[in-house]
């Protein structure tokens, strides 16, 4: 179980390391953190002739606040990212969502873009980008491109970019002093979840209504969901027992849940309207 | 500013980093794992391949301060790092105070999973972990299966001073 043969590049600039992808093209695989792509090497379920290191670039691993949005260079460490003080305040279910993502060894060394790229649908962080319709901004020697949300998601292990284009940076909405909250049911704390709920949401507590709503399941699909649904059903209306329970019918009756050996469709429509249901008592505390 | 020719890309590639002190330089295939560059280019067979999916933690190594797997680094990604393998820990051939513990403790059997818990222990700072729970979460990216954990927590509690 060790790595097939390749070819290793280190690009020093990002000019550098676009040229790279395009004359390599699909034939190059980018190395962020590797803490998703060295085990599928390993298991030689994913031979690139060419793996093009990305560490070596500089300006992929900022945090900034700008116009509110919150942007968050895609080399950033997830480490560092559950640890920053910054988004604690400006973006805390990144924080609160990364608290999930293996152990603290795979998070020292795995990166924010490298996990949204890899597009696992029953991973974190892309949940975090469908819940808040965060901005990937990616780009190529042809120029910019952004995709919104779950628009950046085509399928399991599968982004929308093409082979010359890198992700630089996510753009997530400023959501100082709301609220936010992340529950994911797994068997063991650090596996990939069974099913996971990413939600953030303004709580008006003398009316008890949430508005700006964003939620979103993972495991559920072949991509992060949001959960449109449930969201029209919440924003702006007064909170009850009813309702929630509302939502969370919602939210099981949206999905089309695959089946695998940690549980079944309907195990998992279950598992989903009780995720909702206590996500969204939290948020509205 | 534009590049006159693309990025080279190479099947060996030069790496120099300094492990346990020592700056050692290599050159080395780009496949090659960081764990079998211990091992294998330097000799350092304390640190163990287990899963070689990140999984297991038996080859957790401290690079630059942080506790890392070394079974999913590149040997390449290493260069111009600071890495510490278990052989780093004792002094003067005497087990340091984690070591001690843990032998005390009867914190190992086999000892295959050892040098990870120990290094996972050596890049934490004891005041990020305060409560019983705090460490059993530190410990939990680390696999055993010959103690049942309680001796290594035992270990731990020892060695950080606590109840």
């Amino acid at each position: 179980m060790k790595p097939a043969l390749f070819k290793y590049a280190k690009p020093r600039s990002l000019e550098a390391a676009l040229e790279c992808l395009a004359a390599y093209g699909d034939e190059a695989k980018v190395l962020a953190g590797g803490q998703s792509l060295l085990p599928i090497m390993n298991f030689r379920l994913a031979r690139p002739a060419v793996l093009m290191d990305l560490s070596a670039v500089p300006g992929l691993a900022d945090i900034s606040v700008e116009n509110g949005s919150v942007r968050v260079g895609s080399m950033v460490r997830q480490r560092d990212a559950e640890l920053s003080e910054r988004l604690q305040r400006v973006c805390p279910l990144i924080p609160r969502a990364l608290k999930h993502v293996g152990h603290v060894q795979i998070r020292n060394r795995g990166t924010i873009g490298g996990s949204i790229a890899h597009a696992d649908p029953a991973a974190e962080l892309p949940a975090v980008v469908a819940a808040l319709g965060a901005e990937v901004v990616a780009l190529s020697l042809r120029g910019e491109r952004r995709f919104r949300g779950s628009d950046f998601f085509a399928g399991p292990m599968s982004n929308v970019l093409d082979p010359d284009e890198i992700v630089v940076r996510i753009d997530f909405p400023n959501c100082e002093g709301m609220r936010s909250e992340f529950l994911e049911v797994a068997r063991r704390g650090g596996d990939f979840a069974i099913v996971g709920v990413a939600a953030s949401a303004s709580w008006d507590g003398a009316g008890k209504r949430l508005s700006r709503v964003g939620i979103a399941a993972m495991g559920v699909g072949g991509t992060p969901v949001r959960l449109g649904a449930v969201e029209q059903l919440l924003e702006g209306s007064p909170l009850d027992d009813g309702l929630i329970a509302q939502a969370a019918d919602a939210a099981a009756a949206t999905i089309d849940p695959p089946v695998d050996v940690h549980a079944d469709s309907a195990s998992r429509r279950q598992i989903l309207r009780a995720l909702v249901d206590r996500i969204i008592r939290r948020v509205a505390t | 500013m534009s590049t006159d020719q693309v990025t080279e890309a190479v099947e060996t590639v030069a790496v120099e980093c300094t492990v346990n002190g020592r700056v050692v330089s290599r050159h080395v295939p780009a496949r090659r794992l960081l764990v079998d560059f211990l091992r294998g280019d330097l000799g350092l067979t304390g640190t163990h391949v287990g899963c070689e999916q990140g999984i297991c933690g038996a080859c957790t190594v401290v690079v630059d301060g942080a506790a890392i797997r070394s079974c999913i680094t590149l040997a390449v990604q290493a260069d111009g790092s600071t890495i510490r393998t278990v052989e780093d820990l004792s002094e003067d051939g005497e087990l340091n105070d984690l070591q001690s513990a843990f032998k005390m403790s009867h914190a190992l059997q086999c000892g295959f999973c050892t040098p990870g818990f120990l290094m996972t222990l050596t890049a934490a700072d004891p005041d990020e972990y305060p409560t019983d729970g705090d460490i059993r979460e530190l410990l939990s990216g680390n696999l055993c299966r010959c103690t049942g954990y309680q001796k290594i927590v035992d270990a731990v509690h020892e060695s950080w001073g606590r109840p």
